[in-house]
């Protein structure tokens, strides 16, 4: 029997085509999925990493609401420009309380995965309601709604706890308990900067060292 | 007049799709090039929050991929498979229910995206109440395939429905993988995956809805409609039959080439490479065959603007699926990644590709449906040239923009020091992105043309009424 006659099996019975295609396209799947969705050291936070404080994450849903992620990226490539330009490079131990990751694909502005601490507060209140009163030339959109809204108009902060906790992140029952009176009186705009100022702060020298020894 | 309708083939929910492709077409490429004036002139949201550019640019690729995409796809999907297999629509109120559940799913979903519901993942932005929505649909659409298929009165299942087959099959396996959430409220869920994991899964999933729904759904409509236009039969069968599974094994592995230098274990981006690279054999055998298809029908090239747009589309196939695999290679991706050449790469994917292909399928089709003479041909060249000029000028400027941007963003002086700060990069691109409007703008042009040209093909005009043909007792089944 040579291949045409073994193939002609395939396309002559509907439930063996489906099949088919089915295995052949699992395979792929199964081969990186399987062995990256259980190494633990992806799973194993780096020694600074700590899940998102209630202001930070809901910083971190208007961040994904405005999708800031499509023209920012968080990943700081191990290249020698990049740890210039950024700082230090990105650690997969530095987002195990990232759901989803926000890594991006496209840098119409800058990485943001080392912003934190590089500018004030004020400053990036400035940016965000205006960006051209700071960057001249920038091509960045204003959002002067951030500061109309309250932090907790962005959604059910317990129940978003609460979620995340049943998802493995080690929320104490007191974190959860308090989550809406961490955001009483604050505005979107203070969440996202107290957001942003925390960003890349996973960090720990600890890391850098291993990462240095094996090179 | 029910027996009647049981044997004549279901055009009009092809019609009625074909409609609302277009109609996703004009919108979609119009926020595009919407969000591409905002990159020239940035304060032209007016601050309001559902002209950002950030709401908006989901709404203009999902629009595209899911409204004028998939719309195409199920059209032609459901004109070839009724064709090929000589029997109507299965279940045809399931077919017209998957018609207009996808059209409301696109619609409420893009809606939802200017109301900031995003999952931020890369083409499956749509929140988990849209995600369970698409897989009940897309599961319907497949119950309606896979059972004209079933129904069918010729033996062999032919080549364009594999590829159809792959993808609703595989589309519907990515879906529900990388769609695991859970929800905390109707507009928000969290990722069932965190961090590198997720990076891993998304892109597996990102990858291959472009590998199986705008590569592979769309070479179903090559071998489908090209013979069908040339008038000539598929070159290679025998090469079709090896494509087809080449490609559905390897496609799946690329996804990672979207991850180099990312913190993701690094025989997974290595891994990445390899089948990227090899990915280049099974996409041009099948652009090998359709080139050998037409090779006796060039005359044809200046008469038929249908046929025009799909050679046309076959090059920038050919172009876009040789620039992939280059730019998944490590070091053309250190420069590449991050940057618009990205954005160029797609865009001679989805305009020269997706686009001309699906252009040129419907100035086939609209006139045989409707049973005469499309309204003009004139019009229709122009429409050709317009695309053409258009997505060249878009990918020439993208790739000016993108090669400058890497190698400016990695450029270090005899100090060791950064030669450009970030800052002048960027503002450096502002006349490549006024470029890429004036593409964009020539494109949709075009495009509105199409849609003006088959509207008034189609105007007060009923469908024609196809009865199956008879088959060849040799190779019938279900007699």
């Amino acid at each position: 029997m040579n291949g045409l006659t073994f193939h002609r099996k395939i396309e002559e019975n509907t439930g063996l085509l489906i099949f088919g295609i089915l295995f052949v396209s699992a395979i792929g799947g199964l081969v990186q999925l399987l062995p990256v969705l259980t190494q633990e050291s992806l799973e194993t936070a780096s020694a600074n990493t700590r899940p998102y404080s209630a202001v930070e994450l809901t910083g971190r849903d208007i961040y994904m609401r405005e999708n800031c992620v499509v023209c920012h990226s968080q990943q700081v490539r191990p290249l020698v420009a990049e740890v210039e330009r950024y700082g230090p490079y990105s650690r997969a131990g530095e987002f195990v309380y990232d759901r989803p990751f926000l890594w991006g694909s496209k840098r119409t502005g800058p990485d943001l995965h080392r912003i934190g601490g590089k500018y004030s507060d004020d400053w990036h209140r400035l940016h965000l309601l205006d960006p051209r009163a700071v960057v001249p030339n920038s091509i960045m959109p204003a959002y002067p709604w951030l500061d109309e809204r309250q932090a907790s108009d962005t959604g059910d902060i317990t129940n978003k706890l609460t979620v995340l906790r049943r998802l493995g992140h080690p929320y104490t029952d007191e974190q959860v308990a308090n989550a809406e009176a961490d955001l009483e009186g604050l505005t979107e705009m203070d969440a996202l900067i107290v957001y942003l100022q925390m960003l890349g702060t996973g960090f720990s020298e600890e890391d850098a060292a291993m990462a240095g020894g094996a090179h | 007049m029910q027996a009647a309708d049981n044997k004549i083939y279901q055009d009009k929910i092809v019609i009625r799709l074909i409609q609302f492709s277009v109609v996703w077409a004009v919108i979609a490429i119009g926020a595009g090039v919407y969000i591409a004036a905002e990159l020239v002139w940035p304060t032209i949201d007016f601050g309001q929050y559902w002209l950002s550019f950030g709401r908006l640019r989901p709404v203009h690729t999902n629009g595209v991929i899911f409204g004028f995409g998939v719309s195409a796809l199920m059209a032609t999907g459901f004109y070839s498979v009724q064709r090929t297999s000589h029997v109507p629509l299965f279940a045809p109120r399931l077919a017209w229910f998957v018609c207009y559940a996808w059209q409301l799913i696109v619609l409420l979903g893009a809606l939802s995206l200017l109301a900031g519901w995003n999952t931020t993942k890369e083409y499956a932005e749509l929140e988990w109440p849209f995600d369970i929505a698409i897989a009940i649909v897309w599961i319907c659409f497949g119950v309606v395939f896979f059972g004209t298929i079933a129904q069918r009165k010729i033996k062999p299942i032919y080549i364009s429905n594999w590829f159809y087959g792959a993808l609703i099959i595989v589309i519907a396996m990515l879906h529900v993988v990388n769609s695991l959430a859970l929800p905390v409220s109707i507009d928000k869920s969290y990722s069932a995956y965190a961090g590198a994991q997720d990076a891993v899964v998304q892109w597996w999933y990102g990858h291959n809805a472009v590998g199986f729904l705008l590569t592979g759904g769309f070479l179903g409509m090559v071998y489908y409609f090209l013979p069908k236009i040339a008038g000539r039969p598929i070159w290679s069968y025998r090469l079709s039959v090896v494509a087809f599974w080449a490609f559905v094994y390897a496609y799946i592995w690329a996804g990672p080439h979207h991850l180099h230098y990312n913190a993701i274990p690094e025989w997974v981006q290595s891994l990445g490479v390899i089948m990227s690279v090899i990915l280049l054999a099974p996409s041009w055998a099948t652009l090998v065959n359709g080139v050998m298809t037409v090779s006796t029908a060039w005359e044809k090239l200046r008469t038929d603007p249908a046929l025009k747009f799909i050679v046309l589309s076959l090059a920038f196939y050919g172009l876009a699926t040789f620039e992939g695999p280059m730019m998944a290679i490590r070091s053309v991706n250190v420069v590449s990644h991050f940057t618009d050449w990205t954005v160029g790469h797609v865009h001679s994917g989805a305009l020269g590709w997706n686009a001309m292909i699906t252009y040129g399928t419907f100035y086939f089709l609209v006139p045989r449906l409707a049973g005469r003479e499309l309204h003009s041909t004139r019009l229709a060249n122009i429409h050709f040239w317009l695309a053409f000029s258009g997505t060249m000028l878009y990918i020439i400027a993208m790739w000016a923009a993108g090669v400058s941007q890497g190698l400016l963003w990695l450029s270090i002086d005899g100090l060791g020091e950064l030669s450009f700060d970030f800052k002048d990069i960027m503002a450096s691109m502002t006349p490549y992105y006024l470029l890429r409007l004036i593409a964009g703008l020539v494109f949709l042009l075009g495009t509105v043309l199409m849609a003006y040209n088959l509207f008034m093909t189609l105007k007060g005009q009923r469908s024609v009424k196809v009865t199956p043909p008879a088959v060849d007792p040799a190779y019938g089944v279900n007699a």
